[in-house]
């Protein structure tokens, strides 16, 4: 009788804990090693914002009336006012898949210094390459990344901050690099667009939860997502679908895209006979969601999501269902990683990027790839270029500032009009984004990424 | 949507091969718990190391042989690879099942239930992070070893837009003789008695002359060995070998097995497919993220109503 009892409480007790891991599954795996992310993980700023709901003020709100620059007429009489010594630091997953890419980024952010011969006025320039990335998780981690930007903003010698490579990183570090200072920080790769801007698709309180100081000290050189869904929509056009169904992996950069690609469907009358609905990245197959696709007779599915979510499977399971269905995702399933986890069904994929490979940049930027050919012996990978132009950027914002003041250069930062750089002439905008709309298409051929096409956002 | 009969055995088929696997995983889960009534949390990472290892198997055979992919290999050879796979999978899963229970769980027999269950974490955390240094943190690609063939179209030649390949066929011929093969053991065999025997009562067993470590190491060996087909069914019919996959998959296995009554073999087997019909056919008819709240809505009604499970009545018989 008591064994009776005993079993009973035992399965009511392994009930209510599968129950509870199942409800922290998708916040918090109980492994040490939950898979990365790659954009915008769902750390929330850890313990920031205390007076987010305040509306929100245009931060740089003066200087978009500001004359255009002129070029050349500024450095070294400005910068009089800089001596000893100057650091800017990256923060970076130096560690684990993403090494690979960053290796690239840091050489091309190393070149940029050595073209000024690493001085800004009379200040030297010290480099430091931080790792915000740990070799037990082998892509980035929140508290190194805190950690990071608290580094950063206690040393009164740095005046930049070069970084993050992934959206959840950034979220993490803009809030204390705000309050110090503020620090600017200038990102490479963020795509996630709810941090500068209110879009449909990010969170209620974004993007003011992350400038605590009402400052922006945050840009970015690279389009974000509520650019890029909006690409893959016209592309998907341009392929001839006419039925587009939409999942996504339910992760903030992921549901995002998604959500911006299904608005730009409906605007470019794409029928959108589903979604987006969230999968499940933990589920061991896809077969009766790919029959459920193939009855609703789609015959393009995009996918707002990570590989690390599964994709690849996903891929392997709607190629195997509906073998000439199109498949389309964003610039989180452009990597190696993915090719290697969908095998075969990873080719003739549609894939979207922010930004636009190295081999397609023109003028400046032609002569920048060729340069680092020449210098490091290795190819580009798709942020190279993007490295090193948040560099130049920031460079060019220490200098015009001319002494060694944060919120001066930040300042700056806001004032950067019509710059003219490896990825063509720019400016920031007022939210800290770049007015550069263009995207590539990309393909997957014989197991490697293959450019397509230039993809513009639809107005 | 259109749901037509088609479309719907379509679905029941997908359901059936991955309850299967469930199953075949559940039924280690359920065997530890009938002899040492310890929830082996670690099962389901040996699991995955059983597809880990089986993965490495059909990329190092053909590449000793020179050759690019498994799929190259000549029949009969792929074959004898499969089985081979299969029996290495079996072996590897089985002993380091017995080791975790040599080394981690014996001499916690007479301990606190919760010392064993909090170490059987522990160990899963061992194997997940073992599994991670192995293959990487992302999904790898399990190659394709059979050839596409739709058994239904292709070969009987039904007109029918129903597909059932060779992939799934291989998994049912996996698993059921492995279920039903297990269940004659405990049933029919002197070993199984001594199992059976051990899980009524453990003193009155020993007193019996029955060697107890001896029969526990047994139960492991054999709940290992079985979670290692699964692994290699798994990666099979999946295509996909990941270091997580322990986690989702054991904790359906372990959903099965409280299901059809814990401890019970048949119990085991039957909620393993009952978990992978409900999964198929919430995918099908809802959005897929809702799949496991409707399992676990269901276990719990379930639970309600039999609170020891579908098959769970008959205390003394566990095995």
């Amino acid at each position: 009788m008591t064994r009776a009892i005993t079993l009973r409480l035992l399965v009511g007790l392994a009930t209510a804990s599968t129950l509870l891991a199942i409800a922290c599954a998708p916040a918090a795996p109980p492994s040490p090693t939950a898979p990365p992310a790659k954009p915008a993980a769902t750390q929330a700023p850890s313990a920031t914002q205390p007076a987010a709901a305040k509306p929100t003020e245009k931060p740089g709100a003066t200087p978009a009336a500001q004359a255009t620059e002129k070029p050349g007429a500024t450095p070294a009489a400005k910068a009089a006012g800089l001596s000893g010594t100057v650091k800017i630091v990256s923060s970076l997953p130096r560690t684990g898949s993403s090494k690979g890419q960053t290796d690239t980024m840091v050489n091309a952010m190393k070149m940029a210094l050595e073209e000024s011969n690493n001085k800004v006025g009379d200040a030297t320039i010290a480099y430091d390459d931080m790792d915000d990335a740990t070799a037990a998780k082998g892509s980035w981690d929140a508290a190194k990344e805190a950690e990071n930007a608290n580094k950063a903003a206690a040393d009164q010698n740095v005046l930049l901050y070069l970084g993050t490579f992934n959206s959840g990183a950034a979220k993490v570090s803009i809030p204390i690099l705000n309050r110090a200072g503020p620090l600017g920080m200038i990102s490479p790769a963020n795509t996630y667009p709810g941090l500068t801007k209110k879009v449909e698709g990010v969170e209620a309180n974004e993007p003011d939860v992350y400038y605590p100081n009402k400052t922006r000290n945050y840009y970015r050189v690279i389009p974000a997502d509520d650019l890029q869904g909006p690409m893959g929509a016209s592309w998907a056009k341009d392929l001839g679908a006419k039925k587009v169904y939409i999942l996504d992996d339910t992760e903030l950069y992921g549901h995002g895209i998604a959500v911006a690609f299904q608005l730009a469907a409906k605007k470019l009358n794409l029928d959108v006979v589903g979604g987006p609905d969230g999968i499940d990245a933990k589920a061991s197959d896809y077969r009766a969601l790919a029959q459920k696709i193939k009855t609703s007779g789609a015959d393009l599915v995009y996918f707002g999501g990570i590989t690390q979510n599964n994709a690849g499977k996903l891929w392997q399971d709607l190629k195997a269902a509906v073998p000439d269905l199109k498949l389309m995702g964003p610039d989180g399933i452009m990597e190696n990683a993915f090719i290697e986890a969908a095998g075969p069904a990873a080719e003739g994929s549609y894939i979207t990027f922010g930004g636009v490979p190295p081999d397609q940049l023109k003028g400046k930027g032609a002569d920048f790839v060729k340069k680092y050919k020449d210098k490091y012996k290795q190819d580009l990978e798709a942020y190279t270029a993007y490295g090193y132009e948040a560099a130049r950027v920031g460079l060019k914002a220490i200098q015009d500032c001319g002494k060694k003041d944060r919120a001066c250069v930040v300042e700056a930062l806001s004032k950067v009009k019509n710059f003219d750089g490896v990825l063509g002439t720019w400016s920031f905008t007022e939210t800290g984004d770049t007015t550069l709309t263009t995207g590539s298409g990309n393909t997957v051929k014989n197991g490697k990424f293959e450019f397509v096409k230039v993809l513009e956002a639809p107005k | 949507m259109q749901v037509t009969p088609e479309l719907l055995i379509q679905v029941l088929l997908i359901g059936i091969t991955n309850g299967a696997i469930i199953a075949l995983v559940a039924l280690g889960y359920t065997l530890v718990y009938g002899i040492v009534e310890l929830i082996n949390f670690a099962h389901g990472d040996v699991f995955m190391l059983g597809t880990m290892l089986s993965l490495t198997m059909v990329t190092w055979v053909p590449s000793l042989m020179g050759l690019r992919g498994a799929w190259l290999m000549p029949t009969p050879l792929l074959m004898a690879l499969v089985l081979g796979t299969l029996i290495l999978a079996m072996v590897f899963c089985g002993l380091l099942n017995v080791a975790i229970e040599r080394f981690a769980y014996r001499r916690l027999r007479n301990a606190p239930r919760l010392a064993p269950l909090i170490t059987a974490i522990g160990v899963s955390f061992i194997l997940v992070n073992v599994g991670l240094h192995w293959k990487g943190a992302s999904p790898v690609n399990f190659p394709d070893l059979l050839p596409n063939v739709n058994l239904l179209a292709g070969v009987l030649g039904l007109n029918t837009t129903v597909t059932f390949t060779l992939k799934d066929l291989l998994v049912i011929l996996i698993t059921v003789p492995l279920i039903v093969g297990l269940q004659l053991f405990v049933q029919r065999t002197r070993l199984g008695k001594a199992m059976r025997a051990t899980a009524q009562d453990r003193e009155a067993a020993q007193i019996m002359g029955i060697d107890i470590n001896l029969t526990i190491a047994l139960t492991f060996l054999l709940g290992g060995a079985l979670a290692g087909a699964a692994g290699l069914a798994f990666g099979l019919y999946n295509n996909i070998a990941w270091f997580f996959q322990g986690f989702r998959n054991g904790l359906y296995a372990f959903t099965a097995a409280v299901m059809g009554g814990i401890g019970n073999v048949t119990g085991a087997a039957l909620g393993g497919f009952v978990i992978g019909l409900l999964a198929a056919f919430s995918d099908f008819f809802f959005d897929p993220r809702w799949t496991q709240a409707v399992v676990f809505a269901v276990l719990i009604l379930i639970l309600v109503f039999r609170p020891t499970g579908l098959l769970g009545e008959k205390q003394a018989e566990r095995a």
